[in-house]
């Protein structure tokens, strides 16, 4: 199939309707988006593809897929997701999160291992800094935070097609929505849960990759010595002179 | 009619340039506060109410603000208390409590307090607060709307029930509501509803007999809540009035028209009231419904030059001082007067235009949002309450005699009954706006 062949549909899953972006066959890989939602089929999901079956679900509340009314949390959230791999079969999948995708991959992970074969987190949410501080998208205007997010826009290929020129009323209204249920989520603790480092040790055997930009200004790339030392064997890659998105 | 009185209070030393720089006053840093100057800017305040009282205003009335020096006054209700106690009978107007931010029970407990000190004069306002004030007081603006709701129902509660009782609800939980104290109003006290312009609010108010009270918006907008209040009271089965509807303006008198053109000038220090907050902070995400946003900017954009009243600047924007300070004095200044924000002038000169806007909305409550800001000195300040008390206001009392535009303390809201036919009367007479 061509790999920019993908489609999006509704589920009825978890109890809840759940919209999906799905493209290419092969071995399910669940991709978690960020605290603003979907930025869309990137190039990078139409290289794998190739070789696998690629689905992003649409957050709940995040202006495309509807708000279930009893997650309050990201822990939540996340017991919603593992209810849906186990309905839709995906149970076994690789996951990438990215931000706050990034922190409901490890709370599922944390919940249950067994559900993924591997994980991949990049730039994560979800566990406090150890120095610094993650920065607060509320005291932001929306394209002001995605600037301060990348570490060299010019150098950035996607960045232009994704987020240049003026906010448009479409944009504008998914980032309300997406920023929106972000905060019923994680308004406080912000972006982070205390327990959550703790929750890792039940991690033994789960092929992890902890990826990070060295510039990132959104979640300070210290945290970046946690998460490795919290979840057992996991692998760290840095990006160096990148911030805090390293999949644009 | 009830004549009230406004100011918001400001830390007058706040450096302006400082404000300019940072595009609001929301933001800029507390190191610029002196509490000694502060400590007597509020004895000072706190005098020019008693005074008001004095020259014959019938109310007086506070707002609350936080982390701001546009308002200092973050705990309204301790000024609000001093003022039960060193006033005679002016009504107490507290526009408003932010709910959403509130300990409930503790607010049912302040306001009790006040009520019981003043003899009966506190009149109550509950807010949803300014985006800024969920951010400054670290309250999840997405469940803002729900708070406000809530709190409000267990204040209510709280006024009326015997106790003690326990209450578990969504956003709060009490072992052991049993408050000794209780407002002397009964049920409650009077209760007005600030608003910028929100349907919701407008709705809501006229839904619980409340009067609606607008806060200095354009007129056309205001018109429009009006009458969406009064359909909402036609569907509750009654017919609002004046008695429902309050209106903000500022105003301020000087000996001569060029003299209180220039005192003016001082609310627009700093860029004044559109420089409250940057929009960042103003509209945090999930604070306001994305209609109700669009909405808003509506009305508080000057329709003829269609530029935002609040919202600040875009923090990023290379701000040149001077030039600001002279835009505000000069351009948004002007287009504030042309829009009829700021009434300015002798007595005789407020009166015409103070007359148009009685015509117009019909109010019940008329609040004089009086002359504040960087170099206002209180001298200036008392000559023009001075000049409002023996100039103005009698005459506005003999045209609200005229114009049939009866307070909330002289005619209830809710009380009046629809026409036979069950249709509404016209509540406000937009066609002189023009005038």
């Amino acid at each position: 199939m061509a790999t920019n062949d993908y489609t999006t549909k509704t589920i009825s899953a978890g109890g809840s309707e759940l919209v999906i972006t799905q493209g290419g066959s092969g071995k399910p890989l669940l991709v978690l988006n960020e605290e603003l939602g979907d930025p869309g089929w990137l190039n990078w999901k139409q290289e794998l593809a190739l070789t696998r079956t690629v689905i992003t679900p649409q957050h709940p509340g995040f202006g495309v897929s509807p708000r279930i009314s009893w997650a309050l949390s990201i822990g939540d959230l996340a017991n919603y997701y593992a209810q849906v791999m186990v309905e839709q079969g995906w149970v076994g999948a690789d996951v990438i999160g990215f931000s706050l995708g990034g922190w409901v991959a490890a709370e599922m992970a944390a919940q249950n291992p067994a559900q993924f074969s591997s994980m991949t987190l990049v730039a994560p949410m979800g566990i406090k800094p150890p120095s610094g501080e993650i920065c607060d998208i509320y005291q932001y205007l929306t394209a002001d935070y995605i600037a301060y997010s990348v570490s060299n826009i010019e150098g950035t290929p996607e960045f232009a097609d994704l987020f240049g020129g003026e906010v448009t009323a479409e944009q504008y209204e998914r980032f309300q929505d997406a920023t929106a249920e972000s905060a019923r989520f994680a308004w406080q603790p912000y972006m982070n849960n205390p327990a959550l480092s703790h929750r890792l040790g039940l991690i033994k055997d789960l092929p992890t990759q902890v990826l990070w930009g060295d510039e990132d200004k959104i979640v300070p790339f210290s945290t970046v010595d946690i998460y490795q030392k919290a979840i057992a064997g996991s692998k760290v890659v840095t990006f160096n002179a990148c911030g805090h998105r390293p999949g644009n | 009619m009830h004549i009230t009185t406004f100011t918001e209070r400001p830390y007058a030393h706040v450096p302006e340039e400082e404000v300019i720089k940072n595009s609001s006053f929301f933001g800029v840093s507390n190191k610029f506060l002196d509490p000694v100057k502060g400590g007597s800017l509020f004895n000072r305040y706190l005098d020019e109410k008693v005074y008001a009282e004095e020259v014959g205003f019938d109310g007086v009335m506070l707002n609350e603000h936080h982390a701001n020096p546009f308002t200092m006054g973050c705990v309204m209700d301790v000024e609000a208390s001093i003022l039960a106690r060193i006033t005679k009978n002016v009504k107490i107007a507290l526009m408003g409590n932010p709910l959403p931010v509130a300990d409930p029970l503790r607010l049912a407990e302040e306001l009790a307090t006040i009520d019981m000190i003043s003899g009966g004069r506190l009149v109550t306002g509950w807010v949803r607060g300014a985006g800024c004030e969920q951010l400054a007081n670290n309250v999840n603006p997405t469940y803002n709307r729900e708070r406000f709701d809530e709190a409000h129902d267990f204040i209510m509660q709280a006024w009326s029930k015997d106790g003690p009782w326990r209450y578990e609800g969504k956003h709060y939980e009490y072992r052991h509501v049993n408050p000794w104290v209780k407002p002397i109003q009964k049920p409650i006290p009077e209760t007005w509803i600030p608003s910028l312009v929100s349907p919701e609010t407008a709705q809501f108010a006229a839904r619980n007999c409340y009067s609606y009270f607008a806060l200095a918006t354009f007129l056309a907008p205001t018109v429009e809540m009006w009458n969406l209040y009064a359909d909402t009271a036609e569907q509750e089965g009654w017919q609002a009035g004046p008695e429902c509807f309050g209106y903000l303006q500022k105003v301020v008198c000087a000996d001569t028209d060029e003299e209180a053109y220039e005192l003016g000038k001082n609310y627009v220090y700093g860029g004044g009231q559109p420089a409250f907050a940057r929009p960042e902070w103003m509209f945090p995400a999930g604070y306001n419904s994305k209609a109700a946003t669009k909405r808003m900017a509506y009305a508080l954009t000057d329709p003829e030059t269609n530029e935002a009243v609040v919202s600040g600047k875009d923090a990023s924007e290379e701000i040149n001082v001077p030039e600001m300070k002279k835009y505000n004095t000069e351009v948004l200044y002007e287009n504030l007067i042309r829009n009829r924000q700021i009434i300015t002038g002798t007595p005789e000169t407020c009166l015409v235009k103070i007359r148009n806007i009685m015509e117009t909305l019909r109010p019940g409550i008329f609040a004089v949002w009086h002359i504040e800001g960087g170099p206002t000195t209180h001298e200036q300040s008392m000559h023009s309450m001075k000049l409002l008390g023996e100039n103005v206001l009698p005459q506005m009392r003999e045209w609200a005699k005229e114009l049939d535009l009866p307070g909330p303390g002289e005619v209830k809201p809710g009380s009046r009954k629809l026409p036979a036919n069950g249709k509404r009367d016209p509540v406000c007479d937009k066609s002189a706006l023009a005038a």
